[in-house]
Formats: C-alpha cells, structure tokens, sequence
C-alpha cells in the first residue's frame, strides 16, 4: 500500500474533542503525524479582555469540563498576586481539597476515555459511576457539577455544607474499593498489559526538551511537581509524595495516573484532619488592579497550567495568557507516534488526557 | 422421538397439493393439472421451500434473542440495564430494525457502486446460507450433508473477503483499512480453526453433525478429551465471528466505523443482523462440536431436544459476551502473533492427543 495522510478528526471517535490529527500510514504503521489545532478556537484570552477580573471566574471554569476548578483556581491566584491580595487560612485549605477532588474527578474521566480508545466499554461505565460521586460532592459544596464557579479572587464562595466531611470520607471509603476493582479488571487483564507495555516510550531527556509536564512526565522518571517544586496554597503541610515511574510508557502514564487518586485520596484524607474547622474564608478584592502583571501556575490533572495576566490600571485585564499542559504535550505527537500502528494512535493519545477546551482555548 | 421435519411438511404438503387443492382440480375436471400437483418433483420442491422458510425464519429469530441476550448481559456486567424498549427490552431490536428500515439508501458518489453493493450482498447471503448445515435436533434440519462441517467453515470463510470487498470499493481510508485487516485477519486465525476440528473428525470419524453427535452420546462430551481442541477453536471462532476483542476490521475507536463507515441504512441493519447470524451458527457448531449437541442427561428427558440444543447454544454465546465484555481489542500483529505461535502449536498438540487417544483405542 503506497503511503497517505488520514485526517482523524476533527470529528471522529479517537479525538476526545475536536482537533485534528494527522498521520501519514504505511500501511498500518505510521511515518509521520501533524496535530492541527485550531477547529475549537473560542478566542478565550481575547474575550477575557472585555470581561472585569470576577467576571473571568467562570470563564476559566470552561477552560476545561474535565478540570474545571483547578483552571478558575489557577486563574484566581494570578489575580490575587497581581492585586496583593492575601487569601485566608481556611479558604487555603478549602481550595487544595477541592483541587485534589477535581483531580480524581478529571483522572476518572481519563479512564473512562481510555476504555473505549483500547476498546472496551466496561471500564467506561465502570469509572463513569464513580466520577458520579465526586460529582456530587462537588453538587453539594457549590451547587453545581461541571463548572463550579467556586473559586473567588480572595478566597472560596462559601465554606462546606454540614456534614460534609462525613460524605467526603465516605466517598473515598468508596472509591478507594472501587479502585482495587479497575486494577484488577485493567492490571491483570493481559490483554491491556499487551496494549500499553512498551508503548511510545519516551527519555526523560526527551520529555523535558519537549516541554511536557504533568502525569506524562512523571512517567518518564522525571521528580518534577508543581505542589512539591513551587508549593502553593498549603501543599507544604500536607503529607504526601510524588508519583512517579520510570519505564515513561503508555503503561508507566497510566501508572502514574492511577496512582496519583491513591495520593489525592490520602491528601483529601490528610487536609481534611489538619484544615481550620472555622474563619474567614473571603476577603474583599479591590475592584481596579494596579498596573502591572500577576503570575500563578499550579499542578493541573494534566500537567503545569500557567495563568499570566497583564494590567493597564482598569478594572479589565490588559491582557491574559494561558500555558495549557496538553498544548505543549500535543505538539510531540510526531515524536509520540512516529513508528508505531494506525491502532496505537487512540491508546498513546487518549493517555495523555486530551481536553481541547484548555487546548485550543 | 419426534417427527422429522422433512416427514412433518411432505405429508402436510401431499395432503394440500393432493388430497384438498389436487381434489378440488379433479372435481373442475382438469386432471392433467391435478397430476402435475401430485407428481413428486412438485410435492419435493414445495416441500423444500416450505423447510427453508421455517428454518430462516427461526434462524433470524434467534438471532435477534442473541442480540437482546447481548445487550442485556453487557448492560449487565457494565452496571446498566440495557435495552429497556418492551417487555424485559425484547422489543429494542425490532424499533432498530424499523428504524435502519426508514433511513435513506446512500451511495457514495466515489464509490464502486457495483461491488459496493454486491458486497453486502455476499456477507448475507452467505451468513443465511449456513443456517442449512445446521441441525437444531435429529428431527429439525434442512440437509443431513456428509461434509456439514466443511460446508459450514467453508462458508464461513467467504465473509472475510466480502469485507474486503466493500470496505475497497467504499473508497474511503478508513474502510480500506479495515477490509486490509479482515484480509490480514483471516490469515491468523483460520488456520488453527480448521486444525482444531480436525482432532474431532479424528476421533469421530466423520464430517457430518449427526454422527459427530451420535459419536458423543455413546462416548462422552468432545470437550473432555479435546479440552485444548475446544479452547483454540472457541478463541479462533471468536476471530472468525470478529466479535470483541478480535474486531480489529471495525474497530471503532481509530477507525470510525471501520471496513463499515460507509454502509448505512437499512444495508448496515442487515450486516449487524447478520454478523448475530454468523454469532448463531458459530455457538451452534461449538455446541455440537463439543458439547454433545442435543446430548442431555436422562433425568432432564422432559425438556425438548431442540430447546436443549438451543440452551448450550445461548451459552457458549454467553461465554463470547462476557470475553467482550472484559477484554479490550487485539492489535493486528498481536493477534497474528497469538494465532500463529500460540494458537496453532495448541491445535497441533490437540490433534496429537487425538490421534494418541484414537490409536490406543479408549473412545
């Protein structure tokens, strides 16, 4: 068979959104791969530019449905170091739990996606039903289930629900047995071992020249996290350690990812016993900023999401800038998949964790 | 022991075409007409029409349960519930049907339109015809063919290329893919299908269901000395059925809709009806390959024959599903690799055992 370009996408079941990918195949094996971004284009730091600071908050909810309270979180500490503000203790507190519960929220959806990818429907009902439940947590801390609108430059919208460290520990209690289960239908299914070993693996040398971050490079042997290297919020108080493999393929991403639940089950367990029962969870912000900039980056599901805001003195920003982890990791989708079959394409891209909101913006 | 189908429709037929209708004629006074009617080439050729009728029809429909037995265990090992349409979902299939009935016939303009559509053709037709090999119990069958089996795998044999057909002739990339991996499919797995039989024919001596079920209702079930033969032919049965995890020509995740992107409507209703078809046929000769057929215990000599022979069916069926419902998708050169260097050397052995336990003669 002479060799061709197939577009896959921008609409089409491997693509977990709407981008394109294309590859050039040799038959079943791949010579070449062109990601092409640009179909879900929304001009998201163009709009933000009209909006006033608070106004952005749910803006950057959409960013991403998978995650988006760590990406209207991320955007709130830019603002708050571009206005000086200093958040609460409590409110701190109430953030990482939040972002470590977005985390397994998001990671469960990239288990679902991977079913289907390796071809197999059961692990997607299976760790669907489970993101139910986070979902509804999230239900009864803000009141909404996808794009929370929680985060507040200066702090969280309001403190937990009563009993809400009850159904919290519950929901881990849960989830923790559930997780035991998917090991057990993933892990030890040889079939999926076959699918994932050795599969696009990457140096960590390689890893890092290409700029990736997040679960993706951890999987390569890299002890790189933005809650460990740059703490932020209460990170540096918690009890927790850095997941990691060394292997850096498909089966070390997943590794890693699996494992980085367990540890946000324990950081939400740890945060939970050592988080200020009472105080002020919100200061007012100012509602002008001074002219400069603020700056604020933060360990997304995906990777290092960056948020960098500019100011002329209003209450607009002048400009906002987004580092998205999965725009940078998509570029190396040549080094990724050069060499191997038309059908690894959805198993080494679905685990990375495709989500083309943050992407394309 | 009940009445022959064959004996069942030939007197019911002599009794219209001669005794009602060939009367009748008689009686009007055109007698050539009323030999005509009873002469035997008549009689035989309403007979068979009659035969094949009943048999499609009853093929077709237990094609349909195995879709309804499909979404319903799948539902169920996933933690849903499956189709919910009528009672207990039975009816889902048949709004499906209506619904794939209604839809606009399509042709791509690019394509072959004349294997395009002959390709459809041949996967059907071919997935109805082997229901005329197949023996429900001693009395309900079409033919009593001395090389069923070979018949069977034969046809069996025809669909892969089919697919190759249509999924060239859409004239897209996708489906051309996916027909160059049937064809690449059917190297892997076909081979150790046919070696697997063959420790059967030895032990039983024969090509034909009724003996190789006959075989086992005197000695014993073929999956007790055959246990390897069973499992390899099982695990190639699967591939030759491209059900999950061997569905690497539709893979739906890289390749849309694989060999199929570019069949819809009612074309694309048939091809998933008949791939259950081929879903039937192919638990049916595990069934009687392995299972004794109709072969039962003689305390449950209350329960039909043929209803028996259909309950081992539905689960050997059962047994596909659940291997769909926890294995993700083979890669075409995993599945080359198992059915070449696991998958055959086991059929080799299988037919070792049984040439050990033919010559030693304990069965």
């Amino acid at each position: 068979m002479a060799e061709m370009w197939i577009n896959m996408g921008p609409q089409h079941p491997m693509t977990h959104g709407l981008w394109n990918l294309r590859i050039k195949v040799d038959g079943e094996t791949i010579t070449d791969a062109e990601p092409v971004i640009g179909y879900l284009h929304r001009g998201w730091e163009k709009m933000v530019e009209d909006r006033r600071y608070p106004q952005i908050i749910p803006m950057a909810d959409r960013l991403c449905y998978g995650s988006s309270f760590t990406w209207s979180h991320v955007y709130c500490m830019a603002a708050e170091d571009l206005m000086g503000v200093e958040v609460p203790e409590r409110a701190k507190w109430i953030r990482a739990m939040s972002d470590e519960l977005q985390r397994i929220g998001n990671h469960l959806m990239w288990l679902a996606a991977i079913g289907p990818d390796l071809g197999n429907l059961t692990i997607f009902l299976y760790a669907i039903r489970e993101r139910e439940a986070f979902l509804d947590l999230f239900q009864s801390l803000c009141g909404a289930r996808m794009t929370y609108n929680y985060c507040r430059i200066g702090g969280v919208r309001n403190a937990a629900p009563p009993n809400w460290e009850r159904d919290v520990l519950r929901t881990l209690d849960y989830f923790e047995k559930r997780l035991d289960e998917y090991e057990d239908l993933v892990d030890r299914n040889k079939v999926f071992r076959m699918r994932m070993e050795d599969l696009a693996p990457l140096p960590a040398k390689e890893a890092i020249n290409l700029g990736f971050t997040g679960p993706t490079l951890r999987a390569s042997g890299v002890k790189y996290d933005i809650r460990h290297n740059d703490p932020y919020e209460i990170y540096d108080q918690v009890d927790w350690h850095m997941c990691t493999a060394d292997e850096g393929d498909t089966y070390a991403r997943y590794r890693v990812r699996m494992d980085e639940m367990r540890m946000s089950v324990q950081i939400v367990r740890d945060i939970l016993k050592k988080m200020p029962k009472d105080g002020p969870i919100r200061v007012k912000p100012p509602r002008t900023a001074p002219a400069g900039t603020g700056f604020a980056r933060m360990e997304d599901p995906r990777g290092e999401s960056l948020i960098y805001i500019a100011s002329d003195g209003t209450d607009k920003p002048f400009r906002v800038k987004v580092r998205s982890p999965l725009f940078v990791i998509l570029s190396g989708a040549k080094v990724l998949l050069k060499g191997y079959k038309v059908a690894d394409v959805p198993s080494i891209m679905g685990m990375v964790d495709v989500c083309m909101g943050e992407t394309d913006r | 022991m009940y009445l022959d189908i064959w004996q069942f429709l030939g007197g019911l037929v002599h009794w219209l075409l001669v005794d009602i209708i060939g009367a009748f004629v008689g009686w009007l006074g055109f007698h050539g007409l009323e030999g005509w009617l009873g002469s035997p080439g008549v009689l035989n050729f309403v007979t068979i029409l009659l035969v094949a009728l009943i048999v499609f029809v009853v093929g077709m429909l237990i094609s349909i349960t195995l879709i309804w037995q499909e979404r319903k265990t799948l539902g169920r090992l996933m933690d849903r519930r499956g189709t919910q349409v009528g009672p207990i979902g039975l009816f889902q299939n048949f709004a499906d049907g209506l619904k794939v009935l209604v839809k606009e016939h399509i042709v791509p303009e690019a394509a072959d339109s004349l294997v395009y559509n002959a390709a459809p053709v041949i996967i059907i037709g071919t997935s109805l015809a082997m229901f005329v090999t197949l023996p429900y119990s001693p009395g309900f069958y079409v033919s009593n063919s001395e090389l069923g089996v070979l018949l069977t795998l034969a046809l069996f044999g025809i669909v892969p290329f089919a697919v190759l057909l249509g999924g060239w002739a859409s004239n897209n990339k996708y489906t051309l893919i996916g027909g160059m991996r049937a064809a690449a499919q059917i190297i892997a797995y076909e081979v150790p299908l046919l070696l697997s039989v063959v420790g059967v024919i030895i032990l039983t001596g024969s090509l034909n269901f009724f003996e190789i079920v006959q075989w086992q209702q005197e000695n014993i079930w073929l999956i007790a000395p055959m246990i390897i033969g069973a499992i390899v032919f099982t695990i190639s049965m699967v591939a030759e059925l491209e059900r999950a995890p061997f569905d690497l020509p539709e893979a739906e995740a890289e390749l849309v809709e694989g060999w199929g992107t570019e069949y819809g409507g009612m074309r694309f209703g048939l091809i998933m009806m008949s791939e259950y078809a081929r879903g039937f046929v192919g638990s049916s000769i595990i069934t009687l390959l392995f299972l004794g057929g109709w072969d039962m215990p003689d305390f449950l000599n209350f329960i039909p024959v043929g209803l028996w022979f259909l309950l081992k069916m539905f689960m050997v069926f059962g047994i596909i599903i659940w291997i769909r419902g926890a294995l993700p998708r083979f890669r075409t050169d995993q599945l080359l690799h198992l059915g070449w260097r696991r998958l055959l050397p086991l059929a080799a052995i299988n037919i070792a055992i049984a040439i050990v336990f033919k010559t030693m003669g304990w069965f």
